[in-house]
């Protein structure tokens, strides 16, 4: 199929950035979406213009790191994949396709399609973690059993993938939905009990301090997310974090 | 044994070595370590894990990833599951079976030592991550679950759906970011080493090129841990992703580092056959699916063809023309075999024209003898004793889907099959790289203070890794070896004083890769970089894949040498050097890629035999196994880069010992 590409280019995070738009043919259905973006690319140093820059590394909807907002939505039109994981069977010949980063305050531009997400990773500083050192002489994996219900539900949370698909999809830029997941991960564990209030009260003190809106339960986020996090999360997380004011 | 090469293998019985080598490290104490610096290129489960340690230890830790956070490293990508020799399902399994296991399923090209080191170490390295809150797999008591994977027969894989390298890595990157958060760990992402700094024949630091900016920076350290993950990419096409690279090995490797075993590559059975000319990556199907799935092709050539003409489905295909290659051929472990074996056999019968996808490269992974055996047990649990075909099928479905789910919808979403309902198609594809940069015992490199973690070294799979091996022996390095044998090396270095980057060392590292990204830049030629790459990959899987032979490696050599020639006269990159600029850094690991692929080519073609994964076809019995020639052969090849040219590389020979594991041909029947 043909289609016709609008894409996002800014040069650096300075750079003020404008749509281009490209024309690609031939493109077979079976093509993901970035191997799409690989074929532009091709043609693009072809033709003497610098290819776009896009962050992605798995290809297989796992890292987390390719981050697309395509006509309007956080990883394109299917549910539950990563834009990697998009193919270009979902679009038609003749489309034409609005590609753009993640925008958000906290997320700022590097590059064209590339944003800064180390806001996530300041936000785990904060808290996301079960405070133990290596040690080879810890309890037996097997000495505390875990409810086979509880193990599932803190892995369902824990395989958020940290893309930043919720922030992106959010009206408020709200990262609720991935801190809720890592809080839920732990909560549901006896592993994280100890550090319970001060994971949360922490987690959320930086998420404000990034720079991430607030989140008024418009469930943009459950929706966009490529790996099912529910907004059950957050309804526990608000509890968590309110177990902890009492507390404190 | 050569004598540039020393194993620092303690002496002993293998099962007190480790426990006495550990008493005889010199200790460094607290106030010591804070004087003294590492770097750690990489954050996968080796690096990571590292980090985190050596930094709870008091080092001075400085990590450092081309992804833009260490979350994101190829370890998260894992699937199936990471062993450990923790005997819980209770079916015979102990430290010496696991090592046993793994020095077998290496095909005996493995250092006996560091196996059973890694056996040893393996329970506490689930302790350690179910301490972290990793939510691996439980049973309905509560209890740590476990699954089987190729090449043994017992249960010992611990696993979190198909998602355990996410939670493994998740975890190591938690206890690495609490450390970043203490101030002990400072962390370089978006960096990428290109280029080893040498001082007085040690390794004191790196140049890293700042991949936001394209500045190139200078970072010292008293020792350097380089745990930046396999080479498979080599090939192009790879189940790595994309951005793994062999550029920090390599360009150590230049430094003086030995390369072992280069030609020592793993070809994974069960991955999504290659669809299309613009395919950019492979998709592994983790061989935990071969707990449950039945390879098989069509027994009749006619059928294999009506089935790729799309004149025939494979659900239509009754039982008794369907080929079970691996259960006739190998009735003992039958799909579960080793996956050099298993590689060899689908590629066999492809060859053999029995293929099942419109390339004929493709064979069937079918669930549907398992989803009916599930929902019958469902189905008497629940005290259904007349369920119908439909509901037992629904109940079994339902239990396939909670062992593999994000597994089939991968799939689903690349192929657009719906494989709870069709068979999968597979076919074998370039994995995990068990060749890497030469350790000791210590893990150290042949350059003092460089040390090296993760699938970056050689040390631990021989010439095959066996399933759910690679995980632990990342762990196993960061977490519970290198944090001790550091200081085999740092213990000297308490008085040195921090390391200035003023050195005309550095100076000359970071001139150097300066003038070799303007050479990239100014060459202005007309090809892509990616063009080379795929080129490139395409001599290396036809000529240094799955089967090797001495006139197809030597053509390869030749082919390479003219393609590197090609490619620094006339490739084209774009953009400056002084931004971020993704082609530029592509070029310089493409470069590095063409370097080593020769090597690999003359490391196949000196080894004479065939083993694991490298299958030499001059070598092989009457019935296609492989030939093993451990009379000549049953040594590490240790390559010296030589002559600035990777052709002329000396070759060191460290002589493998057996004392606890008699050398027998490998057999899976
Ligand atoms: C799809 C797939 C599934 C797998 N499943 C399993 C499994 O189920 N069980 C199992 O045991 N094994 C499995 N493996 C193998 C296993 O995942 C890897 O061998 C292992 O994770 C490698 O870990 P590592 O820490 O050595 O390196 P990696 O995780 O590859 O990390 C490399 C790190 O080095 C950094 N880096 C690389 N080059 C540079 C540079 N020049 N400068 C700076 N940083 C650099 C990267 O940024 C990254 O942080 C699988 C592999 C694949 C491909
Ligand atoms: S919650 Fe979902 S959308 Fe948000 S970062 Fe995690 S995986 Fe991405
Ligand atoms: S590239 Fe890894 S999730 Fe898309």
């Amino acid at each position: 199929m043909n289609l016709t590409l609008k894409v996002w280019r800014q040069k650096n995070a300075q750079d003020q950035g404008s749509f281009a738009t490209y024309q690609v043919r031939d493109i077979s259905p079976d093509m993901s979406f970035l191997e799409m973006m690989d074929v532009l690319n091709e043609q693009l140093i072809a033709q003497g213009v610098e290819s776009v820059v896009f962050d992605h590394d798995c290809r297989e909807g796992i890292c987390g790191m390719c981050s697309m907002f395509i006509n309007g939505e956080a990883h394109g039109p299917d549910r539950g994949v990563t834009t990697c994981q998009l193919h270009m069977r979902k679009f038609n010949d003749g489309d034409t396709i609005t590609i753009e980063p993640w925008r958000a305050q906290a997320f700022p531009v590097v590059r064209d399609l590339m944003v800064d997400r180390s806001a996530f990773d300041r936000i785990i500083q904060a808290g996301g973690y079960v405070s133990v050192n290596t040690m080879g002489n810890l309890p037996d994996a097997n000495a505390t059993p875990i409810e086979k219900h509880d193990a599932d539900a803190a892995f369902d949370a824990a395989t958020c993938i940290g893309c930043g698909a919720c922030v992106a999809t959010c009206k408020n830029a709200s990262a609720m939905l991935f801190v809720s997941a890592k809080v839920s991960q732990f909560a549901l564990l006896p592993q994280g009990q100890v550090e319970a209030a001060d994971r949360v009260r922490n987690m959320v003190h930086q998420m404000d301090l990034e720079g991430f809106g607030n989140c008024t339960n418009t469930g943009a986020c459950e929706v966009e997310c490529p790996k099912g996090i529910s907004i059950e999360n957050i309804a526990r997380m608000n509890r968590e974090y309110l177990k902890a004011s009492i507390t404190a | 044994m050569s004598s540039k090469l020393n194993s620092r293998i303690p002496e002993g019985p293998v099962s007190e070595k480790w426990t006495k080598h550990k008493g005889t490290i010199p200790l460094v104490s607290p106030a010591n370590k804070r004087r003294i610096d590492v770097i750690v290129v990489g954050t996968g489960l080796a690096g990571s894990s590292a980090a985190a340690s050596l930094a709870e230890l008091g080092y001075n830790v400085k990590a450092f990833c081309f992804q833009d956070s260490p979350r994101r490293a190829h370890s998260i990508a894992a699937q199936g599951g990471i062993n450990a020799a923790k005997n819980y399902q209770n079916d015979g399994d102990s430290v010496f079976r696991l090592f046993y296991d793994t020095v077998k399923g290496g095909d005996y090209r493995s250092r006996e030592a560091n196996v059973h080191r890694l056996a040893e170490v393996s329970a506490s390295i689930i302790d350690q991550c179910v301490a972290q809150g990793v939510p691996f797999a439980r049973d309905y008591g509560g209890l740590l679950d476990n699954r089987s994977f190729g090449g043994v027969q017992v249960s010992r894989t611990f696993y979190a759906k198909g998602q355990t390298g996410q939670q493994l890595l998740l975890g190591a990157y938690s206890a690495l970011e609490r450390q970043v958060a203490k101030g002990r760990v400072k962390m370089y992402a978006r960096h990428e080493m290109v280029d080893l700094v040498v001082v007085d024949g040690k390794a004191r630091g790196i140049i890293a090129r700042n991949l936001v900016t394209g500045e190139l920076e200078r970072h010292s350290a008293h020792a350097v841990i380089i745990a930046s993950g396999g080479y498979g990419n080599v090939f192009y096409l790879s189940t790595n992703a994309m951005g793994s690279n062999v550029t920090a090995a390599w360009k150590a490797h230049k430094k003086g580092a030995f390369f072992a075993n280069p030609c020592f590559t793993q070809i994974h059975p069960t991955c999504i056959p290659v669809s299309g000319e613009s395919q950019s990556k492979l998709t592994l199907m983790s061989e935990s699916l071969r707990n449950d799935g039945r390879i098989w092709v069509p027994a009749e050539l006619e059928d294999a063809k009506a089935i790729r003409d799309g004149r025939l489905k494979p659900t239509d295909l009754p039982e008794e023309k369907r080929d079970y290659y691996l259960e006739r051929r190998y009735p003992a472990f039958g799909n579960l075999v080793p996956r050099d074996v298993a590689s060899r056999a689908a590629k066999e019968r492809c060859d053999a024209g029995y293929g099942v996808n419109k390339t004929g490269e493709a064979v069937y992974l079918d669930f549907s003898a398992a989803i009916m055996r599930y929902g019958q047990e469902q189905a008497n649990l629940k005290g259904m004793p007349n369920a119908s075909e439909a509901e037992i099928r629904a109940m079994g479905t339902k239990l396939v889907e909670s062992k593999y789910g994000n597994l089939f919808q991968m799939y689903e979403k690349i192929t657009d099959e719906n494989p709870y309902v069709t068979p999968m198609k597979i076919y074998p594809a370039v994995h995990y790289t068990m060749g890497g940069l030469w350790v000791d015992y210590n893990l150290m490199s042949t350059v003092p203070g460089l040390f090296v973690a993760g699938e970056a070294n050689f040390s631990d799979h021989g010439a095959n890794r066996l399933g759910a091996s690679a995980l632990m022996q990342g762990l196993s390095d960061g977490y519970f070896v290198l944090p001790y044998t550091v200081g085999t090396f740092l213990a000297d270095d308490i008085r040195t004083g921090s390391i200035s980057t003023d050195l005309p060392e550095f100076a000359e590292a970071e001139n150097a890769a300066r003038a070799r990204f303007e050479g990239f830049l100014n060459a202005k030629g007309s090809t892509p970089v990616e063009v080379f790459h795929r080129r490139l990959g395409k001599i290396v899987w036809d000529k240094i894949g799955m089967a090797r032979n001495e006139a197809g490696l030597k053509t390869a050599i030749a082919e390479i040498r003219a393609l590197r020639e090609e490619f620094y006269r006339d490739v084209k990159v774009l953009g400056g050097m002084m931004e971020m600029n993704p082609e530029l850094d592509k070029a310089n690991r493409v470069a590095d890629f063409m370097e080593l692929a020769e090597l690999m080519a003359l490391d196949a073609l000196t080894r004479e035999e065939s083993c694991g994964g490298h299958f030499r076809e001059e070598y092989q019995s009457e019935d296609g196994e492989a030939l093993r020639q451990d009379d000549q052969f049953a040594f590490v090849s240790a390559w010296e880069f030589t002559d600035n040219d990777p052709g002329k590389a000396t070759l060191h020979k460290e002589d493998l010992v057996f004392e606890n594991v008699k050398l027998v041909t490998r057999s899976y029947k």
